[in-house]
């Protein structure tokens, strides 16, 4: 009964993506639409084929960027909010800038940064402003979400700072980081494809956003969309991943991860 | 935190304690008990009485406004003796810890070495009668269970002095009873100063030495009774006339503290 529900619940999308390719792929037959207006759904994925080279050795590089952008994110939003934990001096001081920071479009900050830093740096670090903010405001969330009994227990037990940060507050913080990771995988995919656009009307770059924009400038509008779909898939793996891992952390005890019963 | 000194015959002393919170709720007091080593002493009102504040103060957790609260301080055999054990009202386990890290919680705070962690969890899990269980996580743990790891926690560490706040409030009765039996019988064995709160007459009677009837707002003690009937108190002791008589005198002695709330 379940599995059968959970057999349609996977093959709907899958039958509504086909019809969906099917449909387009007869719009451009039909009204004979040419590629560099509106390629059909086959001649997206030749191009993905044919020029596969160029475009892998793309993916990497906005990849790569993307990863390390999500890991500057990752240590700098925990250990700021660590040390928002621990300071409130600290939190009152920087908070504030934390958000402008993070409501400043990212697009706008993109093109000075492109001034100041190396572009491989100004990439990373804009990936970094974007992903950084909900790992920060949910590692908060989650220090602050700490049991009163428990936090008590501790203190009647005599548990210095770091043994409460060890072994109450990061553990009970766990599910809400897993959380602010899950966004901030695919925030830093955005901020680094932000960067590779602004930087690319510069002329430099060979990630997968410069290779929209190029493709834009020569009308190579087949490349644009298997780049735009390879983004895209990039985009839904690392969501998964990041969500396969929070899995695995918490199956055993948190409620988000344990099968629901019935 | 060395208090007053206190005679060797006694474990906790209040004198004159008052509490009064931020906000100007006047929570306790002033307000006196003296709890001889060894007793089982039952703290019994209605909600909102104090009687959790003063075992939170009792307990360290809370710091009395005027007053002086005197507990005695063991010289202790281990660095990770405790003197003393709380147990709340909700199991208060960490829900990412098996049932032995649980328990070992209080241990690993006070550094032990692991073997002697190892021994002592499995003697207070052996207590509570949850050995099977000491690779189990809370989820899989019904009520009483996971209230029975909370005391194996209170007792790791060997106290003097065990405190519980309304412990099994939420259990059903049949699990309460047995809980209560089994709590008599480790407070025999073990040999320790227990302070229960309760707003069951019924479980205080039943448990202790000495009932101790607060009123509410603020807290005070309106009355106090001696149950006389030996030990061990058993099943039997719940269905004798001596119960249902300390059962009502109790409930009598409760009733002022009730009246004039408008909420029932």
């Amino acid at each position: 009964m379940s599995s059968s529900r959970d057999f349609v619940r996977f093959l709907l999308p899958v039958v509504v993506l086909a019809a969906g390719i099917a449909l387009w792929e007869l719009v451009v037959r039909v009204n004979d639409i040419q590629p560099y207006v509106l390629p059909g759904p086959s001649a997206v994925f030749q191009t993905l084929v044919a020029d596969w080279p160029v475009l892998s050795e793309s993916l990497g590089v906005t990849l790569l960027t993307t990863l390390e952008g999500f890991i500057a994110a990752a240590i700098g939003g925990v250990a700021l909010a660590l040390l928002f934990n621990q300071s409130k001096w600290l939190e009152y001081s920087l908070f504030p800038y934390a958000v402008i920071l993070q409501v400043t479009p990212v697009i706008a900050i993109a093109p000075l940064l492109l001034i100041y830093l190396q572009q491989q740096t100004a990439v990373i670090v804009c990936a970094w402003i974007v992903a950084f903010f909900p790992v920060l405001s949910n590692t908060t969330l989650g220090l602050n979400s700490v049991d009163r009994n428990l936090a008590g227990l501790f203190s009647l037990y005599g548990a210095s700072r770091l043994q409460t940060l060890r072994y109450l507050k990061l553990p009970a913080a766990l599910p809400y980081i897993l959380g602010g990771l899950r966004i901030a995988g695919g925030l830093s995919l955005i901020g680094a494809v932000v960067a590779e656009i602004a930087a690319g009307t510069a002329g430099a770059g060979s990630g997968l956003a410069f290779r929209i924009a190029e493709s834009g400038y020569r009308l190579n509008i087949p490349r644009m969309f298997a780049a735009l779909l390879l983004l895209s898939v990039a985009g839904i793996v690392i969501y998964g991943l990041l969500a396969l891992i929070s899995h695995l952390v918490l199956r055993r005890w948190h409620e988000s991860a344990l099968r629901k019963e019935n | 935190m060395a208090g007053p000194a206190l005679s060797d015959a006694m474990a906790v002393s209040l004198g004159d304690v008052t509490k009064v919170y931020d906000n100007g709720v006047a929570a306790l007091g002033p307000f006196d008990l003296d709890v001889k080593r060894g007793e089982f002493v039952s703290l019994l009102g209605p909600s909102g009485c104090g009687k959790s504040t003063a075992l939170r103060l009792i307990a360290g957790l809370t710091t009395p406004s005027s007053g002086v609260v005197a507990v005695s301080h063991h010289a202790k055999e281990t660095r990770a003796g405790h003197d003393i054990g709380f147990v709340f009202q909700e199991p208060t386990l960490m829900p990412w810890a098996s049932v032995q890290d649980n328990v070992r919680l209080p241990l690993k705070l006070a550094g032990m070495a692991t073997t002697e962690a190892d021994r002592r969890i499995s003697e207070a899990l052996a207590q509570v009668a949850l050995s099977e269980f000491a690779a189990a996580y809370p989820r899989e743990l019904s009520g009483g269970m996971k209230m029975r790891v909370s005391l194996a926690r209170a007792l790791v560490t060997r106290p003097d002095i065990l405190l519980m706040d309304e412990p099994f409030a939420a259990l059903d009765e049949i699990t309460r009873f047995r809980l209560n039996n089994d709590l008599l019988e480790l407070w025999r064995k073990l040999n320790m100063t227990v302070i229960f709160v309760t707003h069951s007459v019924f479980e205080s009677v039943y448990l202790s030495q000495r009932v101790v009837v607060m009123s509410s707002r603020p807290g005070r003690v309106s009355a106090e009774f001696r149950i006389d009937t030996p030990e061990p108190r058993v099943e039997d002791f719940r269905m004798s006339a001596s119960y249902a008589a300390y059962c009502r005198e109790v409930s009598q002695a409760l009733v002022p503290s009730y009246s004039g709330r408008t909420s029932a």
